[in-house]
């Protein structure tokens, strides 16, 4: 086999979606507006095979296109959890699209492409490779925030994340070619090359650091960390709910897994210069998560601030700086994505006489009108507040090991801490459904594809614990797989 | 029935019926019933299993018996692993006996939700059997803090008025100590690289690590006994709960602490356990002492009761952390006693509860004229959380008080004066609720007890009696444990003999 088809081979995934979105496009340009469920549901047909021939591909360790971009176990882990949320958030939105006349084909198609630019992050092997994909998720990103061009809060969301987005953009930019300039490269194995020679004794050069600084100021904006996070509640409030849902699990799983190859590869040997921002970052967004979100009565918003806290969680595996720190990291991404997915399904139920519903109010007495939507919704709150037997506990229980071995200490009293006050919400929302009196019923039936993504995603949540091994082995697979390279 | 997983049995038993009643579908009223017979018959099944443990245990031993083991996180040492010793068998057995007690105490007084009140009951039971019996650090901490879920929704579903307050308060105290012993867990098993509980115990921990592992325990298990001054949580959890969630709370749950500070705190940290016993002993005198006063003051029964809860719990922290052979196992028989007495008591005011709705002791008086039974059952459960010679409160005290007398002469001086208050309390109780003219004309009507509670009651009368008389039968199941955790004690005292406690606080070593 030739080199190009040899690299074809190692992006067949990518280059499978890309060609797939493009011809969904072209089908939605020609067939017009009648064509969106059509091509929604191809949409996710078509994801299903990108998840496929990821998932069993079984295709050996490489990287393609002159080391732009890289295939290995760690990438193929997260990319499935990236695809695995796309397709479920497609699935859960159609029910939304057709009662919200939210019928453009559009919709579905910018997922796609956000989805492969994410596909793209995951796999970067350069600052180049990494911007490109990094623009490609975040330009399909803004419009979809804005999807509902004729809904004021729509379009700010959209507005709001577009010009905050542009800022980090550019402080990623900036930091990308300081670190060019003082290291004389943009690929990460080459950077790591360098930076390793430097690093015995010395201290890197100091426009390096700031390259650095810059760099992790544009990713933490991206996972929406504190302290840039200021977009998430109004950018989740504002955007439609199934793009909230999107919001939420993709690209948030899909910005980690950039952040940990960027911190771990190429700048793994500086983990001195960088620990202690993520230390910060990790502290800050813990309190935010934990306290900003106490006072929230829109349960979108609410949700906002719990992924932030989420994230500072995930980012004290970061902080360990290890191969065990970054497995905790994994994991938790991986119970993280289910718990929102799952979440974001009992958002999307919470409908009466045909209108959206976003206020925790509206969940009175919910286990009394609808209880098979409240029971799952209870299983993830608790899951979220890291009660045991429940996953969400196993995902804490590795950063926090990750932590404790690093010596951490500060910081995981700090993470316990806030988890007990982030705990505080969660159980708010367990209160209003099961100890308040009961208001008017939700809608009718949530649909078929909506139960079945409510049982899946609060059966992994709920027995996770009887066989940790699925999950876990994965992830660490994926650890080692990243650490190795 | 040799090589049956017997322990697992009876901790999953419960859930089996929790599925079942799941499953229940139909008119309200029907599943009602059927939802009440399957837990009753759940929970009866799982008490008559239990009962093998109670048989085939070994006495007079020290060693873990029933062990079962499988793998659970492969590749992290973390096993899924099973097994009772002396000190443990006890409480599975008045967990899987004080839960058919709940169900039929439950019978009548739930009415709504009645198939969610069952399967948080059987899931509640689970929990509280598989705590007593993991044998895994991990698979212990699941269970702790999994128990808060299912009693939470009970205060919050079924409670009182300001249930939705009480609950939040019982969980997020609860949980703020749990998070602490979640860290040090992890330490732990950095430190050694297993969770096993055996390997921990005989892993000898340095001397710098242990004072924040214990401190770190301390958090989570004192809250839970509840030690004061972080007991405030427990008298408005009690009030709030129904009365079976008060029943668990007060006969099991508190038991979680203590059992917590003898199956962790005192064997894996002796060096801490030693420097810090000043400490213990001054937080168990003030709770005797100071909790008895307020609970004088009460005007609502369960608060009085649950203040009085703080006080015998005060004893057991005393009679652990005299680390002597009689104070341990008065430690350990005055939490049985107590989980006996106080659940029992709980019923008593739930009886009246049921009649009246209002706990206030000022709405009751001249009960003996309407209620004989009822006055004969209250004044022997009574009597038995004074420690009257006879009851099983008294065997508890004894004991602790002298374990006490060996240490500490003022800390045993002022724990029996905290006691004499306990009878002042208890005895006012009695006489304004019991005694007296009958002056509330809606009284006039209240009806004795009916077989029904009568036959939740039978039980725990035969038991405190027979811990009174004699209580040999349950000395003899613990006090080889009891023994062995003494001699470990004095053994790791000894080796390290040229430290002294300056060392604990010196963070490099």
């Amino acid at each position: 086999m030739t080199a190009i088809s040899l690299d074809l081979m190692t992006a067949l995934p990518e280059l499978t979606l890309a060609g797939l979105a493009m011809v969904l496009l072209m089908l939605g340009v020609f067939r017009g507006k009648e064509s969106a469920p059509a091509i929604l549901g191809l949409s996710v047909a078509s994801l299903t095979i990108v998840f496929f021939l990821i998932s069993l591909g079984g295709r050996p360790e490489a990287d393609a296109f002159d080391g732009l971009f890289i295939l290995d176990r760690y990438g193929d882990f997260m990319k499935s959890l990236v695809v695995m949320g796309a397709i479920v958030t497609l699935v859960m939105s159609r029910r939304y699209c057709e009662e919200e006349r939210l019928q453009l084909f559009e919709f579905p198609v910018l997922i796609l492409f956000a989805t492969l630019g994410m596909l793209m992050m995951v796999s970067a092997n350069d600052l180049i490779s990494l911007y490109v994909g990094l623009e490609l998720q975040s330009l399909s990103l803004y419009v979809i925030a804005a999807i509902r061009r004729d809904n004021l809060r729509s379009t700010e969301a959209g507005l709001k994340y577009f010009v905050l987005g542009a800022l980090s953009s550019g402080m990623l930019l900036y930091g990308s070619s300081m670190i060019y300039g003082f290291t004389g490269t943009t690929s990460f194995p080459l950077l790591a090359e360098v930076l390793a020679t430097t690093s015995h004794g010395e201290v890197p050069p100091f426009g390096m650091i700031i390259g650095l600084v810059f760099l992790l100021a544009g990713l933490a904006f991206k996972v929406s960390a504190v302290p840039f996070h200021m977009w998430t509640p109004d950018v989740y409030e504002g955007a439609p709910t199934p793009v909230t849902a999107f919001f939420a699990t993709a690209p948030k799983v899909a910005a980690i897994a950039l952040l940990l190859r960027v911190m771990m590869g190429p700048f793994g040997d500086l983990v001195a210069q960088w620990q202690q921002i993520v230390v910060f970052i990790s502290i800050a967004s813990m309190i935010v998560g934990a306290f900003a979100a106490i006072a929230q009565t829109n349960i979108k918003r609410l949700m906002a601030y719990s992924s932030i806290g989420h994230i500072g969680f995930a980012l004290i595996g970061l902080a360990a700086g290890t191969e065990e720190g970054v497995r905790g990291v994994i994991f938790y991404m991986a119970i993280y994505i289910v718990m929102n997915l799952g979440t974001f399904g009992c958002i999307l139920c919470m409908r009466r006489s045909g209108a959206m519903l976003e206020n925790l109010e509206d969940l009175k007495g919910l286990s009394k009108t609808n209880p098979l939507i409240a029971l799952p919704l209870m299983v993830f709150m608790f899951s979220m507040a890291g009660i045991p037997p429940l996953a969400g506990f196993l995902g804490k229980f590795y950063v926090f090991m990750a932590a404790i071995e690093s010596g951490l200490y500060t910081l995981a009293v700090i993470g316990v801490l806030t988890s007990v006050v982030g705990a505080f919400y969660y159980l708010r929302i367990v209160k209003y459904m099961y100890f308040d009196d009961a208001g008017e019923p939700f809608d009718g039936a949530i649909g078929r594809d909506m139960a079945l993504v409510l049982i899946a995603t609060s059966t992994i949540i709920l027995f996770l614990f009887a066989v940790p091994g699925t999950i876990l082995d994965g992830a660490a697979a994926a650890a080692a797989s990243l650490l190795a390279g | 029935m040799d090589d049956w997983p017997i322990l697992s049995l009876v901790t999953f038993l419960p859930l089996v019926g929790a599925v079942f009643i799941l499953g229940i579908r139909g008119e309200a009223e029907v599943v009602a019933r059927n939802a009440r017979y399957v837990a009753l018959w759940t929970s009866l099944a799982t008490f008559i299993m239990s009962l093998f443990i109670w048989f085939n245990f070994e006495r007079g031993t020290a060693d873990y018996q029933f062990m079962e083991q499988a793998t659970w996180f492969p590749g992290y040492n973390i096993d899924y692993k099973m097994g009772v010793d002396g000190i443990s068998m006890l409480f599975v057995m008045l967990s899987t006996l004080l839960t058919p007690l709940c169900v039929i105490a439950s019978w009548d007084a739930i009415r709504v939700r009645v198939k969610e009140y069952m399967i948080a009951f059987l899931v509640l039971e689970t929990l509280m059997v598989g705590m007593f019996c993991a044998q895994d650090f991990l698979l212990f901490y699941f269970f702790y803090e999994g128990v808060l879920i299912p009693m939470f929704l009970i205060i919050g579903i079924w409670g009182g008025e300001r249930r939705v307050y009480s609950a939040f308060k019982f969980f997020l105290f609860t949980l703020a100590g749990s998070v602490l012993l979640f860290l040090a867990l992890l330490a732990m098993y950095f430190e050694v690289g297993t969770t096993d509980i055996q390997t921990l115990t005989a892993h000898g921990f340095p001397a710098s690590m242990q004072t924040w592992l214990w401190l770190a325990m301390f958090a989570s298990f004192a809250v839970k006994v509840p030690m004061w001054p972080v007991h405030t949580w427990l008298p408005d959890a009690h009030v709030e709960a129904p009365t079976a969630g008060s029943v668990i709370l007060a006969g099991v749950l508190l038991k979680m602490g203590g059992y917590g500070f003898i199956r962790f705190s005192l064997p894996m940290l002796p060096l801490a356990s030693e420097f810090f016993t000043p400490l213990m002993f001054t937080l168990s005198v003030m709770a005797i002492i100071y909790t008895s006063l307020v609970a004088l003051a009460q005007e609502d029964m369960k608060k009085l009761i649950a203040y009085s809860s703080v006080a015998h719990m005060g004893l057991v922290t005393l009679g652990t952390f005299t680390i002597t052979q009689q104070g341990l196992e008065g430690a350990i028989f005055q939490m049985l006693s107590h989980g006996v007495v106080s659940a029992a008591l709980f019923l008593i005011v739930g009886v009246i509860y049921d009649r009246l709705h209002t706990r206030l002791i000022a709405r009751y008086d001249g009960l003996v004229e309407r209620m004989p039974v009822y006055s004969l059952m209250f004044m022997i459960f009574m009597l038995a959380s004074v420690g009257l010679p006879g009851t099983s409160g008294f065997v508890g005290e004894f004991l602790v008080l002298v374990g006490i007398f060996q240490v500490n002469t003022l800390a045993a001086l002022l724990a029996t004066g905290g006691m004499i208050l306990g009878a002042a309390y208890m005895l006012y109780l009695y006489r304004r609720v019991i005694f007296g003219v009958m002056t509330k004309p809606d009284l006039k009507a209240i009806l004795d007890m009916s077989p029904r509670e009568i036959l939740v009651f039978a039980p725990l009368l035969v038991l405190v009696f027979w811990m009174g008389i004699y209580p040999m039968s349950f000395l003899d199941v613990f006090s080889a444990s009891v023994a062995n955790i003494v001699d470990l004690h004095q053994a790791a005292l000894l080796q390290a003999p040229g430290r002294s406690f300056a060392s604990l606080f010196s963070l490099s070593q």
